[in-house]
């Protein structure tokens, strides 16, 4: 019972893997309200990702052919709700919480035929004299390839977001959509696009859960993870380096919470589980007011349908 | 239109509604519902409780039909499902999971003709309210005893649900078999606060090797802290269902909970018209409770140990609570030779002495 027990290089490797699936989901989430889009069905399009990432890894027996199968279908399921929202024109609440009704029934169909199987293994990278380093060797060198890919993800989306033309577009689409159109910009193109990037992440994210994190396939395995983007991306008020630094946050909370208690500390547990949520609510509160709306940059257009007029 | 979508809508419901409640008078066949807390591919809890639904179907046949309500969340949601249930003419309702009793209570009231089953309940408001459970601490002292005599760094992991009673007993009667078995034994509990969340146990199963426990238990549902335990090489057993098709290598064996002779039993008293509401309490000598085939990890001696107390338990020789028992803090619980009454067991709320930590409030 001391603190000694608990090995903090270990507790930060396990808390980038905890966070990893959120982290995925989340950028992608990110991605999707800043062109104005709210999309609720993340927990779905996760568990689809997770499901199809299992069936094609265990099929083909490799996990990587697996991870970019969970990405496309990811991406297709989530391009129902853009058909939905963007060419049919409806509520994007309700269709985002139809998608994930959608994504768990689904996906406990398809994946009836593949419980009780062992995923091939996702090896971890292998750096050499890198890994054997103390304390960073553990923390920084010695992970699987989607821990370094979902940090890629943040940076190339950070990068793309505010330094690029497609990005300026992209928010500008987000920011007021009647004027992004009036000034030529493909208002749905663009958003159906960003709907099918978050799918895509969501998908990764899943197989992360199902060939890594777990592995193994079960039904609704995802257990509330993609609320925990949605929530996040709020939190993180829409920049890509805080949706990082909070995932490592939810992350470490729910690694730390796990190993105190495993080390025998009194903790309170219940508060801690629904932390992240509370953090959550308290940004919504904050957010709710104009001023508190502005200074945390929530998208102007943020969940309304656009229809071009004219 | 959309006014008129949602009239028309709801008429239909209502005729739905109408023609099933009179198909349900003809009273042919009895439909029995069933409200699960969990996907039934989980493998665990609530697949136990499908095969059972299973069983029943295969034994009536035509005579009843059956539906299945999964993942339903307990709380206000369970109130609907059950009451949209009955609407739809079930003449009996099955609802396996604790959190439900409040619900289960008040829906009963509204519909007196329907009999209903609450698992591991204690609540009993209504006439037509029965409840029955299965006494797995009887199993959890099976597998207490197996994890005293095979742990080698004396560290024992347990993954609990919720601080109920239910779960609290669990714990007891595992640390109380392995403490018996080898006074070393170190029990390190890890509250998930979910029944059923494979990352979240999955972190808490990672966790507990990491702090030494080389044994895993859990009184969670999914199997992912059996897959972690593969992969850690650390030993663990199954939950409600046999899992070692997860971890074939570390699998010792799991407490299987098998129904399906208690609703077989009960759906024939409903068809017979002699159902009453009862409170009952099942377990290893009524087949309620049982122990999946040994590994052939658990050295020979050990399983004849682990054999003699099945048989103990059910020729009703030993109690796993059996005196002299003290509470945590030191205070006397049961006298040499007494055995916990049902009472006790089911209002159970503190540890027994030795057990380190707290439980959570």
């Amino acid at each position: 019972m001391d603190f000694g027990s608990i090995n903090p290089v270990v507790l930060i490797a396990s808390l980038m893997v905890a966070a990893t699936p959120i982290l995925l989901a989340a950028i992608g989430e990110l991605v999707v309200e800043k062109a104005g889009v709210l999309n609720l069905g993340v927990e779905g399009m996760m568990i689809v990702g997770a499901v199809a990432g299992f069936a094609i890894a265990v099929t083909t027996q490799n996990p990587y052919l697996g991870m970019i199968g969970a990405i496309v279908a990811g991406a297709l399921v989530s391009l129902l709700f853009a058909i939905l929202t963007q060419v049919l024109m409806a509520n994007q609440v309700a269709s985002g919480l139809a998608l994930t009704l959608f994504g768990l029934g689904l996906s406990a169909l398809v994946g009836q035929s593949y419980v009780g199987i062992v995923p091939p293994r996702t090896p971890k990278i292998d750096m050499g004299f890198l890994s054997e380093l103390p304390v960073v060797g553990r923390i920084v060198f010695s992970h699987d390839i989607l821990v370094y890919i979902s940090l890629l993800i943040i940076a190339a989306t950070w990068y793309w977001l505010n330094k690029t033309r497609g990005g300026r577009v992209l928010r500008a689409v987000g920011e007021n959509h009647d004027s992004a159109h009036a000034l030529g910009y493909k208002v749905k193109r663009v958003r159906i696009l960003a709907i099918m990037f978050g799918g895509a992440c969501a998908g990764l994210g899943g197989a992360y859960l199902s060939l890594v994190r777990v592995p193994q396939w079960t039904e609704g395995m995802t257990a509330g993870a993609g609320w925990i983007a949605l929530a996040l991306v709020v939190f993180a008020s829409w920049r890509p380096w805080r949706v990082l630094a909070g995932a490592y946050l939810f992350g470490g909370i729910m690694v730390l919470q796990l190993n105190l208690q495993a080390a025998g500390f009194r903790i309170p547990v219940e508060y801690l589980s629904m932390s992240p949520y509370l953090i959550t609510i308290v940004v919504l509160v904050i957010m709710s007011s104009s001023r508190g709306r502005t200074s945390m940059s929530a998208p102007g257009s943020l969940g309304r349908s656009f229809h071009a007029a004219g | 239109m959309k006014r008129r979508t949602l009239l028309s809508s709801s008429a239909l419901a209502l005729g739905l509604a109408a023609t099933m409640g009179t198909s349900a008078l003809a009273a042919d066949p009895l439909t029995v519902g069933f409200i699960y807390v969990g996907p039934v591919g989980d493998f665990g809890w609530t697949t136990a409780h499908d095969v059972a639904r299973l069983a029943a179907v295969e034994h009536f046949g035509d005579a009843i039909e059956t539906v299945f309500v999964e993942s339903v969340p307990e709380g206000a949601d369970s109130g609907r499902v059950m009451t949209q249930m009955a609407l739809s003419g079930a003449d009996m309702i099955f609802a396996t999971s604790f959190g439900y009793g409040p619900e289960i209570n008040a829906v009963a009231q509204r519909f007196p003709d329907v009999a209903f089953e609450h698992a591991t309940g204690y609540l009993q408001e209504a006439p037509n309210v029965s409840l029955y459970n299965a006494r797995f601490y009887e199993g959890r002292a099976v597998i207490g005893h197996i994890a005293g005599r095979m742990t080698e760094s004396n560290v024992v992991g347990y993954i609990a649900s919720f601080p109920i009673p239910e779960v609290i007993m669990g714990i007891n009667a595992a640390y109380l078999a392995a403490h018996a078995a080898n006074p070393e034994v170190d029990f390190r509990v890890v509250w998930a606060y979910s029944w059923f969340d494979p990352a979240q146990e999955a972190a808490a199963a990672e966790a507990l090797i990491e702090q030494g426990a080389d044994i895993i238990m859990q009184h969670t549902d999914s199997t992912a802290p059996l897959t972690v335990a593969q992969q850690h090489d650390a030993l663990a057993f199954g939950q409600a269902s046999d899992m070692s098709s997860f971890a074939p290598d570390v699998h010792l064996t799991a407490i299987e909970d098998n129904w399906a002779p208690y609703y077989i039993d009960r759906i024939q008293a409903r068809l017979d018209g002699t159902w009453t509401a009862d409170n009952v309490w099942l377990g290893i000598p009524e087949g309620e409770v049982a122990l999946s085939p040994f590994s052939d990890r658990i050295p020979a001696d050990v399983q004849d140990e682990a054999n003699a107390m099945i048989a103990g338990i059910a020729d009703g020789s030993f109690h796993p609570f059996t005196g002299p028992i003290n509470r945590q803090d030191g205070t006397a619980w049961l006298a040499e030779g007494e055995t916990a009454s049902d009472g006790d067991l089911l209002s159970m709320g503190f540890y027994v002495e030795g057990m380190n930590g707290e439980i959570p409030n």
